[in-house]
């Protein structure tokens, strides 16, 4: 007997190497191949594959059953085997055996189709998404197609769906009053609040009307009541056009001669660009009131003083060109979310993206576009 | 009214390509397409998944500009201008608008384009829901109904303005066998009775053979078209193996 005889052993199955006088090397399995039982002692079976003999034969004839997994760990072991040179063979292998071998073996084995996705650092992705913003954000093809849509519909205004336009109104202006009420409220409350434990200390305490009436109507209330909408109708626009066009209603409105410009892009325009105001005025009057509700309780200010106060520190361009901007607001976030959700490509992952980048956008839209607006104020001295 | 032989012989075809290339960007799927299909006729644009058929029906409506060559869909380039739709479209999902009514999503088309009251137009969009066998679902929501009986909504949508020509996107998709041969029944009558030349996107066997007069088979591999005629013939006669495949539900 010249054959030399090792074994390892699993949980309910066993292998034991043969190698024979002929330079064939066996590994005869026997009992159950399970994967949760064999996975965890593959590396002895592995080991006893060393040292590699010319011929290697994998013998199954005493296996009783072979599962899914165990079969793809057998065939990993032989090709890994084969690649290093070995001419190796399963044999013995019958009945349902041999079927799960038939079954994962079925397939030649091909290189992938595609290279796995290569690893990306958090500072790349940073700089990535941020790439992605600016390409993003200089979407020319449909500044072009806007204004070619524009210009048509100017000429024939009844190419625009105004229909919809109340529908939508409602939904951007009326369902969003209480929020805008609420954080409006809130933010005048907490300028007041901040302002008045500073303005004490100088027995200037009346000033808060002043402070509050001018930062709410200038900047508070224009900026809160925007990035309200641009989360609220910003982000219900892109997703509802994202799924329209994942479900090819776009294409569909196309086919019936309808331009989605003139159907669905302008009537959001022209409903946010009517509302967005209007909740604006809200704002800077509940702003004001809790600014009130501060001076009188914790200032001991009365409630005459506070109004008059206001009153003469606020005047009606500071009111009009807060409200005023954000019409441009408007038009930014409704034409940019219109945008993100036209031009969404797949499927729920596309509208998920096209809705995050829409509220993106649109807040930095706005506050790019504010800033513009404090410094073109500042320049004709308002 | 001609049957559809006898319209053929009198009028030019209704969709002409010639030497037609599709694709997206710079990527050509299929070139050197050129076919045509004459008036009245069920027409089938037959290919396994991924074949570039979808994307053929794509230019065929004018939604992506062709590559190259020359396409023509009654007689002009199928591109939507500023006029009327010149054909319906029943797309793969029905693509109702759903924040609309079936009488809606119907009468959206003939609100645009045509001149009719409010009275009219309901009358029209009854009709046209009786025709597809949806009558009493007026006022169901896209969401409130069936996908067989979604894509008998879009068919009355697409028919809504009594266009000369259909196409319809693999409409026996997702359907249960029995709606299937539903919705093939009422293609069939539909293109019989309004003398409309039918133009079906699909790869379901049963389909071809029950309602389409002639076909041709793309491949992508091919890059272009593989066979043409009557579906029988092709299935008895085609010395292609890919067609034989197709025909004989085998793997190639």
């Amino acid at each position: 007997m010249t054959d030399r005889v090792s074994e390892a052993v699993g949980p309910g199955y066993r292998v034991e190497r043969v190698d024979g006088s002929d330079g064939v090397a066996a590994l005869r399995f026997a009992g159950e191949l399970r994967f949760r039982q064999c996975f965890q002692s593959w590396k002895g079976v592995r080991e006893l594959t060393q040292p590699a003999a010319s011929r290697m034969r994998l013998d199954l004839s005493r296996v009783d059953h072979l599962d899914g997994a165990a079969t793809a760990l057998l065939l990993e072991l032989k090709n890994e085997l084969a690649s290093a040179g070995a001419q190796t063979d399963i044999v013995g292998a019958d009945g349902p055996v041999r079927a799960m071998l038939e079954l994962y073996g079925a397939h030649a084995k091909r290189p992938s189709q595609k290279p796995p996705p290569v690893k990306i650092g958090i500072l790349d992705q940073i700089g990535r998404e941020t790439l992605e913003l600016v390409r993003e954000s200089n979407a020319l093809d449909f500044v072009g197609d806007v204004a070619v849509a524009g210009v048509r519909a100017l000429r024939r205004p009844s190419l625009v769906n105004w229909a919809d336009i109340p529908r939508l109104m409602e939904r951007a202006g009326a369902d969003g009053v209480p929020i805008v009420l609420m954080i409006g409220f809130l933010v005048g409350l907490v300028t007041a609040f901040q302002a008045a434990i500073q303005l004490q200390q100088f027995g200037a305490s009346i000033f808060v009307a002043d402070l509050v009436g001018l930062s709410m109507t200038r900047e508070l209330g224009p900026l809160m009541t925007a990035i309200i909408v641009a989360g609220r109708s910003g982000a219900a626009f892109s997703a509802e056009l994202g799924t329209m066009r994942v479900s090819e209603e776009i294409d569909a409105l196309r086919t019936l001669g309808l331009d989605p410009y003139h159907f669905l892009v302008f009537p959001r325009v022209i409903a946010l660009a009517l509302v967005l105001p209007l909740l604006t005025v809200f704002a800077d009057v509940v702003g004001i009131a809790g600014g009130l509700l501060v001076a009188t309780v914790k200032l001991d200010l009365t409630y005459n003083a506070y109004l008059a106060q206001t009153q003469q520190a606020v005047n009606l361009w500071d009111v009009f060109s807060g409200v005023a901007k954000t019409a441009v607001f408007a038009v930014n976030i409704a034409l940019i979310a219109c945008q993100r959700g036209l031009a969404t490509r797949g499927g729920a992952e596309g509208v998920g993206r096209a809705t995050t980048s829409a509220v993106v956008t649109s807040l930095f839209a706005i506050v790019l576009v504010d800033a513009i607006f404090t410094v073109l104020f500042n320049a004709f001295g308002r | 009214m001609p049957s559809g032989a006898e319209a053929a012989a009198v009028l030019p075809p209704i969709i002409a390509a010639d030497e037609l290339a599709i694709g997206y960007g710079e990527t050509v799927i299929l070139e050197r397409l050129s076919f045509t299909v004459p008036h009245g006729e069920v027409f089938a644009i037959l290919g396994g998944s991924g074949s570039g058929k979808s994307t053929l029906l794509r230019n065929l409506i004018g939604l992506d500009p062709p590559l190259g060559g020359r396409l023509e869909v009654d007689g002009a380039p199928p591109r939507q201008s500023d006029g009327p739709p010149r054909f319906g479209v029943l797309f793969q999902s029905g693509a109702l608008f759903g924040s609309m009514t079936l009488a809606q999503n119907v009468a959206l088309p003939l609100r645009k384009w045509t001149g009719l009251d409010a009275d009219a137009i309901d009358v029209v969009v009854r009709s046209k829901l009786r025709l597809v066998g949806l009558e009493g679902f007026e006022n169901h929501l896209p969401s409130e109904i069936s996908g067989g009986m979604k894509k008998r909504a879009g068919i009355a949508r697409a028919l809504a303005l009594d266009p000369p020509l259909l196409f319809l996107d693999e409409p026996s998709a997702g359907l249960d066998p029995v709606s299937s041969v539903e919705l093939d029944e009422l293609i069939s009558t539909l293109s019989r009775s309004l003398g409309m030349t039918t133009v079906i996107v699909t790869h379901e066997l049963a389909s071809i053979f029950a309602i389409a007069q002639s076909c041709i088979m793309v491949d992508r591999g091919a890059r272009g078209i593989i066979a043409r005629g009557a579906p029988g013939a092709l299935r008895d006669g085609s010395d292609d193996p890919r067609v034989r495949a197709f025909f004989n539900r085998k793997s190639v």
